[in-house]
């Protein structure tokens, strides 16, 4: 045990700088590395770094001016003074309901992802079972199944099972087409944990619940907070299964709110839909900020190579 | 010894910890799926049970007047996207590898459409594209579309869709060839130089070949991506004006939720499931996910 333990934490710095130096190393030896094509890659780049700083300018400066200022002046004028009103607007017309059923709705599937992919993903990687890789196989399939595919039945078997037009209804579908890409993240990082440290575990005599949770857990913090982001932006985001699994006002989610909010306001009021899209954007701004890497690389997980 | 040790005690999980995981994708992934085949054979509305219908569903595919068109418009969004995507991320990914610090910065602003719902891009664009008030009215004229109305006229509408769709989808597939250039040794590069290898020789004998396997990623995800293409459309063109922006997803909801019709929009969906099996099979294939090491083996 104690063993293990000192593995496990002399092991961790070790990795992170393996991770981390070859491309600075690599950088600092050649003194000009990355020269490949330069020209027209920078072409690219201003090209698109002004297709995509105009809408989003855009959303940003719509939403914080009134509406005869946005129809007088024109999309892309700046605003004449500020406004916060859109925002009122838009938060008294029943919004912080909607953003607070996908919390619900991205939290729940998020817990419900991880406590099913955890020891899935345990199982895949350490077991010897035919029927877990079998099982693993036919869940790769479903990678790539488009979930409107299956929108039919799963209807059929929310109202079978009698919860539509819940948030229930909207979470377990969710986290069923989140499972193979969370158990595909969660097994590869548990696969680049040596095998001597499974070894040195089990010549302890512990128990596979006891590597689970003292070797397994901590070396796949990183695939977990992967998933998590993956999972959690994929609720977030989601479409289809709320339009078609709720009903009422109160069980609409942030996507579902903002296209009813364009219906409601006859699509005119393009400030106030700005502000909602804006407000929409807001939690994952956020994390955006705060957690860059972490989160650009929980969204090419799985397809590094 | 073997009969001693109770079972276990080798320390390793049994096929028991991935049951929770797979009842549960049965449940509401595989169970659908076979479940869609037979509800092609129904007739339902939506409410109350199905009932047998036989093949009748499958004859009118051959009659469906829609069908010709939504998988014509399918496929023509699959291909351009595919290829406009392909050949603005892979320059862009690459230049936003190198290691300027400027680049980086452009890079975390290149990435921001990334966390968008297709539902609030769908908004956006919709204000943007509106032909009296957004900014289609002021650029339409400077690209001979003088009315400015890109969404509201039949032969623009599905090119104004695959625009937005690229928007929305480079940042992915640049991220991904970002990743991937970065991971390209250096020795190569520093090799051609002292072999006297130019810019774009480097680029094409080097970077291309280097990045075979992210192409070929890439490629596939577009691919798969084009059969979820569906929440957007719906959003910014409801399939019109007319039926000419109405690709095979939304024919297929439409159908269901829209006429109420939920056998024949079965009878789209196993196209769909068709198509998108065919694909993941691919993805399997080609990517070497099932492989059973680490991918950090060798280095």
């Amino acid at each position: 045990m104690s063993t293990t333990d000192t593995l496990t934490r002399e092991r961790r710095p070790h990795r992170t700088a393996a991770a981390r130096s070859p491309r600075r190393a690599r950088a600092r030896r050649t003194g000009r590395p990355y020269r490949r094509a330069d020209w027209a890659g920078g072409a690219a780049a201003a090209v698109w770094l002004v297709i995509v700083a105009v809408p989003l300018y855009y959303v940003v400066a719509s939403s914080l001016r009134d509406r005869s200022d946005y129809l007088d002046a024109g999309p892309l004028s700046l605003p004449h003074h500020l406004v916060f009103s859109n925002y009122r607007t838009v938060l008294d017309s029943g919004f912080p309901t909607y953003l607070w059923n996908s919390i619900v709705v991205s939290a729940a599937t998020v817990a419900l992802v991880l406590l099913l992919a955890l020891p899935a993903a345990y199982a895949v990687v350490r077991s010897r079972s035919r029927f877990v890789s079998a099982g693993f196989s036919v869940m790769l399939m479903g990678l790539a199944i488009p979930a409107q595919a299956t929108i039919v039945p799963v209807y059929l078997i929310i109202t079978r099972l009698h919860v539509y037009d819940t948030l229930l209804a909207v979470i377990l579908p969710t986290a069923a087409f989140s499972l193979p890409m969370a158990i595909l993240v969660l097994t590869s990082t548990m696969r680049d944990i040596p095998g001597e440290l499974y070894e040195a575990m089990t010549m302890d005599g512990a128990a596979a619940l006891q590597t689970l949770r003292s070797l397994v857990l901590p070396l796949s913090r990183p695939g977990l907070v992967t998933i998590g982001i993956y999972t959690a932006l994929g609720a977030w985001n989601g479409f289809i299964f709320p339009l078609v699994l709720t009903q009422s006002d109160a069980r609409r989610t942030v996507t579902l709110g903002l296209w009813n909010y364009q219906g409601q306001q006859g699509g005119v009021n393009v400030p106030a839909t700005m502000a909602a899209v804006l407000l929409s954007l807001l939690p994952l701004l956020v994390a955006y900020l705060f957690g860059r890497r972490q989160l650009l690389s929980g969204l090419t997980a799985g397809f590094g190579k | 010894m073997s009969i001693a040790v109770p079972r276990g005690s080798d320390g390793r999980p049994g096929a028991l910890w991935a049951v929770p995981a797979l009842l549960y994708f049965a449940l509401f992934a595989v169970v659908p799926m076979a479940l869609v085949v037979a509800l092609s054979f129904t007739d339902w509305s939506g409410l109350g049970s199905p009932h047998w219908a036989g093949a009748r569903n499958w004859t009118r595919l051959l009659h469906d007047p829609g069908l010709g068109q939504s998988l014509r418009l399918s496929l023509l969004l699959t291909v351009v996207t595919w290829a406009v995507q392909t050949l603005i991320c892979l320059p862009l990914g690459v230049w936003c590898a190198g290691p300027q610090r400027s680049r980086a910065v452009l890079g975390t602003l290149f990435f921001v459409p990334l966390l968008m719902s297709s539902a609030a891009v769908a908004l956006l664009f919709g204000a943007l594209l509106d032909p009296n008030f957004g900014l289609a009215h002021t650029v339409g004229p400077w690209i001979g579309v003088d009315d400015g109305n890109f969404i509201g006229d039949p032969h623009k509408a599905l090119w104004t869709v695959t625009a937005v769709i690229t928007w929305q989808f480079v940042p992915f597939h640049t991220l991904l060839y970002q990743a991937a250039a970065r991971q390209v040794p250096a020795q190569l590069y520093e090799a051609a130089t002292i072999d006297g290898a130019g810019r774009w020789r480097q680029f094409a004998s080097i970077t291309l070949p280097q990045l075979r396997n992210t192409v070929v990623t890439s490629s596939v995800l577009i691919l798969v991506g084009s059969l979820t293409y569906f929440d957007i459309v719906l959003i910014l063109t409801d399939g019109g004006p007319g039926t000419s922006t109405r690709i095979l997803p939304l024919h297929m909801y439409l159908t269901g939720f829209s006429s109420f019709d939920m056998g024949y929009a079965s009878v789209l969906a196993v196209l769909l499931l068709a198509a998108g099996t065919t694909l993941s099979l691919l993805v399997v294939r080609i990517t070497g996910f099932r492989r059973m090491t680490s991918q950090r083996e060798g280095l």
